[in-house]
């Protein structure tokens, strides 16, 4: 037994479903008691999907295991047949129904349906959402999949699978636009995307294809390792996230069809200049902690480290399935892999590490807002909000643009924040000032309450008094972001007071740094064990600090 | 299962509404939560208590996809996850509850009642959660109360989780001494400030009232022959009965949802303890003519408007009924996922006669009437709600009407405002 309170993943029928609403014509009867069907809502309401996932539920209750659940299996079936008419027809158990064991694959067999039925076995007490997409998808290739004709007939260009996208998936939909377009300009002809938008009559020609494109190896892989042994069908191992992947990529695909490679980067691959010009020197160095699925963690560290310029200084992935590839990943950057599916260990280990970026999923968000660190979102699961209206790829040259934007873009609002942060601190923007937008018009009374407040909460003009009144003042203020910036001001008290000429020192350092400046001398000072902090010490201090 | 033959009294059928209504009974595919989500507003209610499922993954996964972003304010709730090795014997299964248990509550401190909910792998698997509960009774004695429910869908939907949970209370809920005076008992959750405001018209009607559940375990109201018991939630079937066995007795009345709704209730306490006409005109009053003027205006988007109910939550047939009398809208079906005669005896009797009144579901044929219907509103779940709207129907989506404040006369309009805003929405879009 787990204590959970936080899943990554869903169960591993969440996966059979992301394939099964990813098709066009395919069904899936599932075997779940009354109550299962929330999963419906992850696609209709985070996806938006404006119809129905394809799934039919037994959604029997307790009245019915006395009785006869097999029975109820057959009429969910046999019903579902008659009215959506599928091509092909997924069957399985949710974690309840494979307690019971009913056998839905001899049952749905029972019936002899004119189509393909797939039976579905997903062990629910021991694998997970993507295991559970991939075995899925997996095993509609192994009943599907023609065997391609002796003689293929001579094609003007070579032709490629896209394999792996699926509904629920992060990106997919532009992930899967953005590839097509890369290969198309390279001379190859996308034939089949799977399971995304595929028909049945899709995924039976797979095998005529020169090669697969894998791009999501949790849901696409063990498809395109079969096909390999299959039909002798190489795939593409280079996922294209990031610009330097992407032409790894290109090269990939260029020595599987004998294709030239083309001498540059298109002409919207921006990212690289992003991140080359003078404005992201101070990205240098970041710290930044990366948690997510394997294939987005592997790329975003290389991405993080290479194209950014940032220190990965953690990394972990919630699939168990690639945690080889995660740890030799996290070897190359010195870390060690955290491998869990505990969103409190990776709490743990980002309090311990104090990153300044965190690159994560949804949970990691969360963890990110209540330390006040900046993050960005780069793998499943995600809320509504990462499946956007406009084109938003992460792979290829624009998905490299995205993630220069969607990454720079809170350690710039990170930034912001601290210069109006800066800004409090200083005699002309105290938060007793008014706006300057607003004149002089503001009402002098307004001004009152901030004006005796500003003093004591922020240490600037004279912190050796601040320090000492701080204390007594601080009880009798409520509000939080009073209590906020006097917290700071209420510790130094412990700590070493300033000389006045190190205090005056210390106004000469710009506003915007100047509070960093003054908490790393006073830490240093606590260290130190130094009471009074001197010029000496200030610079001291800033020797020692720099990097 | 209730094909009952009805023996009607022919004099009477004009003014009874739907009371002999026979409803369209159906088996078949169920678009709906278990109770597990029930825990959802549970767990904010009663702010000293933590539920933990004992499930699977899918549990665990359900709740926080209901949960949306609430999981991460420290929850009072969790999933103690089934894995294969539990399933291979039930023996330690109750060893590692323990182990489990004990690591919730060492996190958790400021736990004082706890609850194991079952869950259908739970129930399948035969798992004595009530035997567990004694034991983690013993282990955590006195700092912590523990009890168990089922909120697995084989056996509850949505809101019936609450009942559920309510009814594992009653028995350990004090006994009132037994020659005091008769007192008042609201039963059901209502949100806090609906709360706040039911207690000061009783105030005002010189009424003394206990909630039920309590914000806080350790204010558990008293219960004995004494008790008359309001039911706030039309969902509280097992509570009542639980209630009923501790001699409480119940007060017939229709649901408190609009002015009509919440004069009634109110009425029926009022009568019960005979508190004097004029002392409830004056009570109520004020606040009633307030909820009429703010609902006028509602009126005016709504009235004439075809409204068709999916079975959610029971509260259903309450809601049509106010939609229907106060804001004149007109029901084409209302849909309830179980109809407890009894209780809603006051609220059929106020349908307009001949109302289309399904019981249960097969969700693929429901949706084919719908779509016959072609109704201007349709209440549903979220997982047919987008599917609808792309199809040209407007819906509102039904969870709301649970997790809003929406009893009582200051939230009435609020209530109706539910209903119009998707309308409102479409018109505006549409110009």
């Amino acid at each position: 037994m787990q204590l959970t309170l936080w899943t990554y993943e869903g169960p591993p029928h969440v996966g059979a479903m992301r394939v099964a609403t990813a098709m066009t014509d395919v069904h899936y009867v599932l075997h779940a008691p009354q109550g299962d069907t929330y999963a419906d809502l992850l696609f209709t309401m985070i996806e938006r999907l404006p119809r129905r996932p394809p799934v039919t539920y037994t959604t029997f209750q307790a009245r019915d295991l006395g009785g006869d659940t097999a029975e109820l299996f057959k009429d969910a079936a046999r019903q579902a047949m008659a009215r959506f008419n599928p091509a092909a027809m997924l069957v399985g158990s949710s974690c309840t129904a494979e307690l019971i064991q009913d056998d839905p694959g001899g049952l749905a067999q029972a019936l002899q349906l004119t189509i393909p039925v797939v039976a579905l076995e997903l062990p629910s007490y021991q694998r997970k959402e993507n295991w559970g997409a991939s075995e899925t998808f997996y095993q509609l290739c192994r009943h599907l999949v023609h065997k391609p004709a002796a003689e293929k007939p001579a094609k003007a260009r070579p032709t490629c699978n896209i394999l792996g996208p699926s509904a629920l998936g992060f990106r997919h939909r532009d992930d899967v636009k953005e590839i097509t377009q890369l290969l198309n300009q390279l001379g190859v002809d996308v034939a089949v995307v799977a399971p995304l938008s595929a028909s049945v009559a899709d995924v039976q020609k797979l095998a005529e294809a020169d090669f697969n494109v894998v791009l999501y190896p949790e849901i696409g892989l063990a498809a395109a390792q079969w096909l390999q042994r299959q039909f002798d069908q190489p795939y593409t191992k280079t996922v294209p996230l990031g610009s330097h992947a992407t032409r790894d990529f290109i090269a990939e695909v260029c020595t599987l069809t004998g294709l030239p490679q083309p001498a540059q980067d298109p002409g919207n691959a921006h990212a690289h200049w992003y991140a080359k010009s003078v404005d992201s020197t101070y990205l240098t160095g970041k710290r930044v902690y990366i948690f997510g699925d394997a294939t987005h963690v592997v790329a975003a560290a290389r991405i993080a480290s290479q194209e950014m310029g940032f220190e990965v200084v953690g990394l972990g992935s919630y699939s168990r399935e690639f945690a080889r590839e995660v740890r030799d990943c996290a070897k190359r950057y010195g870390v060690e892999a955290l491998i869990t599916d505990d969103y409190l260990e990776v709490e743990t280990q980002i309090n311990a590490l104090q990153p300044e970026l965190i690159l994560g999923t949804q949970m990691e968000r969360h963890i990110a807002k209540r330390q006040g660190i900046p993050c960005a979102v780069i793998s499943a699961p995600v809320h509504v909000q990462d499946f956007p209206a406009r084109y938003a790829p992460q792979m290829g040259f624009e998905g490299a643009n995205v993630l220069f934007d969607t990454w720079v873009h809170p350690l710039m609002m990170g930034l912001e924040e601290h210069l109006i942060g800066m800004f409090r601190e200083d005699f002309e923007f105290h938060a007793g000032a008014a706006p300057s937008h607003l004149g002089s018009t503001r009402p002098a009374a307004e001004n009152v309450a901030p004006a005796v407040t500003a003093p004591v909460a922020t240490p600037v003009a004279s912190p050796v008094v601040v320090s000492a009144a701080a204390p007594a003042h601080t009880d009798t203020l409520t509000t939080d972001s009073v209590q906020k910036v006097a917290a700071p001001a209420q510790a130094a008290s412990n700590q070493a007071t300033w000389s006045p000429e190190a205090e005056k020192e210390l106004g000469k350092i710009p506003f915007f740094v100047r509070g960093k400046a003054r908490r790393n001398t006073e830490r240093f000072a606590q260290d130190l064990g130094v009471a009074t902090i001197t010029v000496e010490t200030l610079y001291d201090a800033k020797a020692h600090f720099s990097r | 299962m209730s094909t009952v033959i009805p023996i009607r009294a022919e004099t009477s059928a004009a003014s009874t509404g739907c009371t002999d209504v026979v409803p369209l009974v159906e088996r078949g595919q169920r678009e709906v939560f278990c109770g597990l989500t029930g825990i959802i507003w549970l767990h904010r209610k009663i702010q000293d208590a933590f539920f933990l499922v004992v499930g699977s993954r899918t549990c665990a996964h359900l709740i926080q996809s209901a949960a949306g972003v609430m999981i991460f304010a420290e929850p009072r709730f969790g999933t103690a996850i089934i894995d294969e090795r539990d399933l291979a014997g039930l023996a330690d299964v109750h060893e590692e509850l323990d182990r489990v248990v004990g690591q919730l509550l060492a996190r958790r401190p400021d736990i004082r009642l706890l609850f194991l909910v079952g869950s259908c792998p739970s129930e399948v698997i035969k798992l004595d959660l009530s035997r567990a509960a004694e034991r983690q009774n013993q282990i955590h004695h006195p700092a912590v109360r523990v009890l168990n429910y089922s909120g697995s869908g084989i056996e509850t939907t949505f809101t019936q989780g609450e009942d559920a949970c309510l009814a594992a209370m009653v028995p350990g809920l004090p006994a009132s001494a037994p020659d005091t005076a008769p007192a008042l008992m609201v039963v059901g959750t209502l949100a806090d400030v609906v709360e706040d405001q039911m207690r000061s018209l009783f105030d005002r009607m010189g009424l003394q009232v206990s909630f039920f559940p309590p914000r806080n375990s350790q204010a558990m109201p008293a219960v004995g022959p004494n008790t008359r018991y309001l039911l706030a939630q039309p969902f509280l079937a097992d509570t009542a009965r639980a209630l009923q066995s501790r001699g409480a007795a119940h007060l017939p009345a229709p649901f408190p949802l609009g002015v009509e709704g919440t004069t009634s209730w109110l009425q029926a306490a009022a009568t019960e303890f005979g508190v004097a006409p004029e002392v409830f005109e004056q009570a109520t009053t004020a606040p009633r003519q307030r909820a009429e003027k703010a609902l006028a205006v509602q009126r005016q988007m709504l009235q004439g408007q075809r409204i068709f109910f999916f079975p959610d939550s029971q509260l259903e047939i309450p809601l049509a009924r106010f939609v229907h009398r106060e804001l004149g809208m007109d029901l084409v079906e209302v849909g309830t996922p179980y109809l407890h005669r009894q209780h809603m005896a006051a609220e059929l009797a106020l349908l307009p006669a001949g109302t289309r009144i399904s019981e249960g579901q097969d969700v693929d044929l429901q949706l084919d009437r719908c779509i016959a219907d072609a109704p201007n509103l349709v209440v549903c779940g979220l997982g047919l709600a987008n599917p609808l709207e792309a199809q040209g129907i407007t819906t509102k989506w039904a969870i709301e009407l649970v997790f809003t404040p929406i009893q009582g006369y200051e939230q009435a309009a609020d209530l109706a405002g539910l209903f119009s805003r998707p309308l409102k929405r479409r018109l505006k879009l549409a110009a």
